[in-house]
């Protein structure tokens, strides 16, 4: 029971996390159609700006918890100078291509950030833990926990009821619904549409950033730390359904029971537990597990 | 049959340019050699960069001349000075193959130093057979290079990796005799697969009561680690064994100590010596480590690596760590067994075939310490090694209690495979 | 549309004989660099042919992958180490697995034909890591091959590798022109456009899709097998991690699907731009790789294969 109760709390905290880096992917993809493969340069970016801004706030000595809000601030500062770049600078001039040329696109993009972060920082590793032990410990099941991890949670469970206000509950949420429908025919209604893609495209870009910066505090910010994190994500968008925030919620849920209960109880199949769900999902409900199957033109 | 006639006649033509190519090196001409090492991706910054300035060092300083004291006095490789060409060691074998031909084939490298990864190792050798170019693996650590296969064109001047965990399971016992349960986490690749092997079938050769738990195998570049320590925690082993290197380590620890891993479970660290040089009192003091051989922390007090201390740290505000050590002890074979073939020519620079016969079976001393090509015949290095414990001291992180194991006790005799060796208890 | 070979074809055609009749003045090195985009070219001539009917697969590397084992198990674990039967086995292993599979596939469209055949790579992946017999993600070595006896060594096993190569290629590119001039082979752009359209004529979109997964999988083997002789070492990293996917993806786009000799140039291309890259930056390579990917998707949308189709009259397949 005490162990089962251990597999349910590590399962939230990596569904958490990787609920916060599917999050922007998916609505990138349901807004824009673009699989965003630099989506874990974002991430990797938003972790290095983090490692920088909690690093000078620390130095200076201001008020500790200060660096949440540094967190939060490097996040911003990603998602805000590198969104528009990238959508007004590349993307822009691919629109109406195919899906697999815009994905390639953001391959290619992948490649040269990942040096960019390299001659931005250099090779050697960051270390931010000031935020993670700043809240201590505490004991669930037996076990130890740290805090910092809860937070964690809180911010995926902010990022998804903020998104789903936005989009549910707001006229420019719906004005959006009206852009992922149908490009066009919002054009001609007068919604500025290029507009929303550049806004969604920040915003996306944003949320790979808050992964970033929120994971830097617990982890040796260094080079690569970015590859692994487009696979994942990919993973849970895909077994959620392709552009559906709540399939991105439940699929981070099942990957991180899944992975939770891998470690716990057959540690050898931690590799491929991930693709094994993946495969099984997409047998079953090839869209999977939210989005509606797509309708066929005649 | 005209056909076969005229390519007949172009084979025929190429033999001939090709061995009208000059043949002998000229005097004081200078030595190109190719240099691989990660220069991207997360093995970067823990091995490739420091391995590549320690590289920059060495070249720049034996380029000088005299400022090594002896028998490193001479200028370059007996007088002649070194010249350097890196690239890359990222992106797998296949294009580490391609890279290899590009180096000796197109920019003409006399020699090849580096390879981190065991599989660019084992893909390399064989093209370098073909080739018939000398190479020097440095660092990288599978024992399968030299007990699978027999080279005459590669050396490998860095001990394999078995030793590190042999080593490290006989220290474990010295400092926790009473040892019952052990579980490990390693990145779920060859290296971490066969550290944790070595280390199992070593304990059990030294004492065969213990108990292995099913151990943890989260993948290479995880970055996250808290399920994986859950489990730890709750499996309450009485050590915990881990080969995790660079930024998985670092993240490792960085999650792990607060959670009072490492005052529940003794975690010892097979390659834990470049973290703790970067980490410092991050990590919890009492944790033992090794460091790939007696390097850095265990290297001992000797002119050579108080030079390499001292330069490194002047040049690259760093302190050198196992890789840099490796590098530099991999350019002062090659450069003693060059002078050494060059005495033997009678002071004539030797050519590649003579360089290759005064190596095999050479002994030298690098700021590490000694350093023999005991192992396949003659091809492979074996050292002696130390592992130690986290000591924090005014703020920095220092090795304590430290325990040297010879070479013999730590790596098996020639012509036996380590894992029989260790199966059979270490005879 | 005439039975006479597509001029591009007959170029490329001829080209590929100079190769085999020349090979021995080549370089070595450009050797070893044909030899690759020859086995490359051979996975992406099936990624392409895929791709005429708008599927793009996300996982190619799977057969890629079996290809290489095959041949590389045979080699070194069987002692059988002739390059021709080891590329038969890389591509009846390959071509078995995609017939099996493609019963599922075949099912699948758009990104979810991507996705299901990346998670079923990623299995694989899996599978190779934790495999302690076949070296792990370290891999194995081969043994020098031999053909049909004859043992080769050195310069003289890399010609022959080569040569090898170009003879599947010519053989490849020609199956797969008459092919696409078959009834069934010229659905493809048809079930691109619009599927349900060619069902109301009475053809099976779902039998001609399985036929062209099975030949991309059998294509996928031969070219596997191919990069494990011309590499002379397998590993799961450089031929089944996601990566290798993606680069194949890329290398059938910067091609194009309108012809069946824009594959094998595309590879030539690629590999070229990777050592220049590695040569010229050895510390900032991703980013000139990535600089020049860039650069081909906008400048040359349609791939190498708009510009060879545009050339020569007919519609070339």
């Amino acid at each position: 029971m005490q162990q089962f109760l251990a597999v349910l709390i590590d399962a939230v905290n990596y569904a958490s996390w990787l609920f916060i880096v599917a999050s922007g992917l998916t609505l990138i993809y349901g807004v824009m159609r673009i699989l965003n493969m630099a989506h874990g340069s974002l991430y990797a970016l938003g972790a290095y700006t983090a490692a920088s801004f909690v690093g000078f706030w620390s130095t200076h000595g201001y008020f500790p918890a200060g660096v949440f809000l540094m967190l939060i601030a490097a996040a911003v500062t990603v998602g805000v100078i590198m969104g528009p770049l990238i959508e007004r600078g590349l993307l822009r001039l691919l629109y109406g291509k195919d899906e697999i040329v815009l994905l390639l696109a953001t391959y290619a993009l992948f490649l040269i950030l990942e040096d960019v972060i390299k001659l931005g920082w250099g090779v050697d590793a960051y270390y931010v833990s000031q935020p993670y032990g700043l809240l201590g410990n505490v004991t669930l099941a037996g076990l130890s926990y740290p805090l910092y991890s809860f937070v964690v949670v809180g911010v995926a469970v902010a990022i998804g009821v903020g998104l789903s206000w936005v989009l549910n509950g707001t006229q420019r949420g719906k004005l959006l619904k009206a852009v992922i429908h149908d490009r066009e025919v919002s054009q001609t209604l007068g919604i500025n549409v290029s507009r929303y893609y550049m806004v969604t495209f920040t915003v996306g870009a944003i949320l790979a950033a808050i992964g970033g910066a929120f994971t830097a505090p617990q982890i040796s910010v260094s080079l690569g730390i970015g590859v692994e994190v487009i696979v994942l994500a990919f993973a849970v968008v895909v077994i959620g359904g392709l552009g559906s925030l709540p399939g991105a919620a439940l699929g981070a849920l099942i990957v991180g029971l899944a992975r939770s209960l891998a470690v716990h109880y057959w540690p050898a199949v931690e590799l491929f537990c991930v693709y094994f769900v993946m495969a099984l999902v997409l047998v079953f409900r090839p869209q999977g597990l939210f989005a509606a199957p797509e309708l066929r033109k005649i | 049959m005209k056909l076969r006639q005229l390519y007949r006649a172009c084979c025929a033509l190429a033999i001939a340019l090709l061995s009208a190519a000059p043949a002998g090196a000229q005097d004081a001409a200078p030595i190109k050699i190719g240099i691989v090492v990660f220069l991207s991706g997360q093995a970067a910054a823990p091995f490739g960069v420091p391995a590549k300035n320690a590289a920059e060092l060495m070249a720049d300083s034996l380029n000088k001349g005299g400022v090594l004291g002896k028998p490193y006095d001479k200028k370059g490789f007996g007088g002649r000075p070194i010249e350097l060409v890196f690239v890359d060691e990222a992106g797998g074998t296949t294009k580490q193959v391609q890279e290899y031909r590009n180096l000796v084939q197109r920019q003409e490298v006399d020699m090849i130093i580096g390879y981190i990864g065991s599989g660019d190792c084992l893909a390399v050798g064989p093209v370098a057979e073909e080739l018939k170019r000398l190479t020097v693996f440095f660092d990288c650590g599978t024992p399968r290079i030299f007990e699978d296969a027999s080279y005459k064109y590669v050396f490998r001047t860095g001990p394999h990796g078995v030793m590190d965990n042999v080593a490290l399971a006989l220290y474990t016992l010295k400092r926790n005799p009473n040892v019952k349960t052990i579980i490990g986490i390693n990145q779920n690749y060859a290296w971490g697969q066969d550290s944790w092997n070595d280390f199992i079938e070593s304990m059990k050769a030294l004492k065969p009561d213990v108990k292995i738990l099913d151990p943890q195998w989260p993948k290479l570049g995880a970055g996250q680690y808290n399920a994986e320590i859950s489990a730890l925690l709750a499996a309450d082993a009485d050590v915990v064994h881990t080969s995790l290197w660079g930024g998985d380590l670092e993240s490792f620890i960085l999650q792990a100590a607060p959670r009072d891993l490492f005052k529940k479970s003794l975690v010892v660290l097979s390659a834990g010596e470049h973290v703790v040089d970067r980490l410092e009192t991050q990590v919890p003091q009492g944790t033992p480590f090794g460091a790939r051989g007696p390097h850095n922390y265990y290297a001992p007090d000797s002119e050579l690596n108080r030079w390499l201390r001292k330069s490194y740290q002047e040049r690259y505000k760093l302190t050198p760590i196992q890789a840099s050590y490796k590098m530099a002890q991999a350019f002062l074979g090659v450069k003693s067994a060059y002078e050494k073939a060059m005495d033997k020519n009678g002071g004539k620079h030797p050519d590649q075939d003579q360089i290759i016969a005064a190596f095999e079976h050479h002994a030298w001393e690098g700021p590490s310490g000694k350093v023999e090509m005991k192992l396949g015949k003659g091809h492979q290095a074996v050292q002696g090694t130390a592992i130690g414990t986290v000591k924090h001291e005014g703020g920095k992180a220092v090795a304590a209690d430290i325990e040297r194991y010879a070479a013999e006790k730590v790596n098996p005799p020639e012509g036996v495979k380590s894992l029989d060796w260790i199966k059979a208890g270490f005879k | 549309m005439s039975k006479r070979l597509d001029p591009a074809l007959a170029v490329f055609l001829a080209l590929l004989a100079a190769l085999i009749a020349f090979a021995a003045w080549l370089p070595a090195w450009a050797q070893s660099l044909l030899s690759i985009a020859l086995a490359t070219g051979m996975v992406v001539l099936g990624l392409t042919l895929l791709m005429r009917t708008g599927l793009v697969s996300f996982g190619q590397s799977l057969y890629l992958c079996l290809g290489a084992y095959a041949a590389g198990i045979l080699n070194s674990k069987y002692g059988v180490t002739d390059m021709i039967i080891a590329v038969g086995a890389g591509a009846l292993v390959a071509g078995v697995v995609a017939f099996l599979l493609g019963f599922l596939m075949a099912t699948y469209r758009h990104i979810f034909f991507a996705t299901l055949s990346l998670a079923f790579s990623m299995i694989l992946y899996g599978l190779l890591v934790k495999s302690a017999d076949l070296g792990s993600t370290d891999g194995f070595n081969l043994t020098a091959p031999t053909i049909m006896g004859i043992k080769l060594e050195g310069a003289l096993s890399q010609r022959y590798k080569l040569i090898l190569g170009a003879v599947l290629a010519a053989i490849a590119t020609i199956g797969l022109w008459r092919y696409l001039r078959t009834p069934l082979g010229r659905l493809a752009p048809a079930i691109r456009d619009n599927e349900l359209r060619v069902e109301y004529m009475g053809a099976s979109v779902r039998h001609a899709v399985h036929v062209k997964y099975t030949i991309a999988g059998l294509l996928g083997g031969i070219g596997g097998a191919l990069a494990a002789l011309a590499v002379g070492h397998i590993d799961p990293d450089s031929m089944a991690y996601w990566t290798v996917s993606g680069e194949l993806v890329f290398i059938a786009v910067l091609s194009g699907s309108a012809s069946v000799i824009a594959p094998f140039l595309a590879a030539a291309v690629f590999e070229t731009l990777r050592m220049l890259a590695h040569d010229y930056s050895p510390n900032t390579w991703q980013l000139s790789l990535g600089a020049a990917m860039l650069l081909l998707i906008l400048f040359l949308p349609g791939g190498l294969a708009s510009v060879l189709v545009r050339r020569s009259r007919e519609p070339a397949p």
